[in-house]
């Protein structure tokens, strides 16, 4: 394949804006933790689990599942949306298992990230990739 | 907006007292992302349930902020725990100031 | 000339794309669908009148994910019940010149238990094919007073779901011989058709290639017991005819328009090759 300079210059803009974006993307994660989180530390761990399919069939409507025993409240995100804010459960005083399942939009493959705040003041984070796959059939 | 949506719950007829009951709510809502374009190229503006609430008898079960990424007909699974009869009262809010309602009670077996 | 080629290279791109999903194949879930306590039939003999064309009838469920599969288990989890508390409301709401209501001749919508599995049927008195979207439109104008809804309402779709769900667990039983006979002749013609630029006929993806992958789409044998059916990417009501159109565009080719004499035989014939799989109300699919 033989490229003319316009081309060229066309596909190279286009890696730059293709790079560009993820790193807008992590910034907006960054930003949604830090708002959560006020800056304290976040440690990966048991203490919240995040139940996701390893492959959705179709990213438009996602079972996601959270769970952190004695959890004030959970976030999750959704890493690799044009927007990362998925939803915060906050439990209160009559929630039984800290648990809450929704569906939820993934735009493509990516991370989905859970932080549960503990009545202590610390955050515990779990995250689980979900392929999305695009189907053959628009219909 | 408001005559289209029409909301769903889920609640045990009756629990043990001091027992944790599944309660599951569903809403019909388009969850208007405002990611989306119509055919003419114009993004269209952004129109969803911003959070829900359960309590029972006046208390707080789960409060949930919602953003875009909750799909079309929001759809919620948790915990009650449930000490006393009563009832429970289920309640969604929309970006266009529309309140939704519903409530199902529950008798201590 | 320079068109031809064209043509001819999507075409053998398609048989290509096929050929490369059957490497993927994989086989239908092996589940069984029980809906509050109740089995659906989701297997069954292949009917006769198909030759042994299709072996065994599955239903599009078992060709989906476990947490899609799970969604249509349980009456709540699936969102596709929504739509039939929504036509519920519409069931008992008055409208038209008549001040009637479905519920006004009809009672309860119990009173169309079974419709579902015997349609498409050719009516006795006009001669024509007749679904359940062609019945309520068709009791909206001469009955109710009141005008037809159009082929995308959601009316009509909630009406649909409605009324499907009385069926449920029925086993489908569409005539195909007497006065159905030459739509269901029609209906095989038009599935045998190759149409559209990448000359796919119905039979090329949902009879010989169900079980295969096309793109990462697990390809199922097109059965329309389970419609309407909640599509996940949608997330709303399809009509088997609303699918039938997104089928045949995806072919790359002029649709067939919802409601017309094609698409009323096409229904009639797809539903025939689905005899003996439940009416599952309202399913869930990707």
């Amino acid at each position: 394949m033989i490229l003319s300079r316009r081309e060229a210059l066309v596909l190279a803009l286009g890696s730059v804006a293709a790079a560009a974006i993820p790193m807008q993307a992590l910034a907006a994660v960054d930003e949604a933790v830090a708002a959560f989180t006020g800056g304290a530390e976040v440690v990966t761990g048991p203490g919240v689990v995040l139940t996701a399919p390893e492959i959705a069939e179709n990213g438009n409507t996602v079972p996601i599942g959270v769970e952190a025993a004695g959890a004030v409240s959970i976030m999750v995100l959704a890493a690799g949306n044009p927007t990362p804010a998925v939803a915060t459960f906050t439990f209160g005083e009559l929630a039984g298992a800290h648990m809450a399942s929704t569906r939820i939009r993934l735009s493509k493959t990516q991370d989905v990230i859970a932080i549960a705040k503990m009545p202590d003041g610390s955050f515990v984070r779990a995250s689980s990739e979900v392929k999305v796959t695009i189907g053959g059939c628009g219909g | 907006m408001a005559n289209d949506v029409k909301p769903r719950v889920k609640v045990p007829k009756s629990a043990k007292a001091g027992e944790a009951v599944v309660l599951k709510t569903l809403i019909s809502h388009p969850m208007e992302s405002g990611q989306r374009k119509n055919s003419k190229g114009e993004v269209i503006p952004r129109s969803i349930i911003n959070r829900f609430t359960c309590d029972f008898n006046g208390k707080n079960v789960i409060d949930v902020a919602m953003d875009p990424a909750i799909s079309t007909n929001p759809y919620f699974e948790f915990e009650a725990m449930v000490n006393e009869a009563g009832e429970f009262k289920f309640t969604w809010y929309d970006d266009d100031g529309s309140v939704y309602e519903d409530s199902k009670s529950i008798e201590i077996a | 000339m320079k068109q031809r080629t064209i043509k001819t290279a999507l075409a053998a791109t398609a048989v290509l794309g096929l050929a490369f999903a059957g490497m993927a194949s994989a086989e239908p879930v092996d589940d069984t669908l029980v809906i509050d306590g109740v089995e659906i039939v989701t297997k069954a003999a292949g009917a006769a009148h198909l030759d042994g064309a299709l072996p065994e009838a599955m239903s599009g469920w078992h060709f989906r994910d476990t947490e899609t599969r799970a969604m249509q288990a349980d009456d709540f989890d699936n969102p596709g019940m929504i739509y039939v508390d929504r036509g519920l409301d519409l069931w008992n709401a008055v409208d038209g010149t008549e001040g009637k209501s479905c519920a006004s001749c009809h009672e309860g919508p119990e009173a169309m238990a079974g419709l579902r599995a015997v349609t498409p049927r050719v009516d006795e008195k006009t001669g024509k094919v007749m679904n359940i979207e062609s019945y309520v439109n068709d009791c909206r104008t001469t009955r109710m007073g009141a005008e037809a809804w159009g082929d995308k309402a959601v009316e009509l779709t909630d009406m649909l779901a409605l009324i499907s769900f009385q069926s449920r667990g029925e086993l489908m039983n569409v005539a195909i011989d007497g006065a159905a006979a030459p739509f269901y002749e029609k209906g095989k013609e038009i599935y045998y058709t190759r149409f559209g630029q990448l000359e796919l006929s119905c039979a090329s993806c949902h009879e010989d290639n169900y079980g295969n992958y096309i793109r990462s789409d697990h390809l199922s044998q097109g059965q329309t017991n389970g419609f309407p059916v909640y599509r996940l990417k949608d997330a709303k009501l399809t009509t088997p005819q609303g699918r039938f159109v997104g089928c045949v565009r995806d072919t790359r080719a002029e649709t067939f328009k919802i409601g017309s004499d094609e698409f009323n035989a096409l229904e009639l014939y797809v539903a025939s090759r689905g005899n003996g799989l439940a009416v599952e109300g309202v399913s869930v699919r990707n």
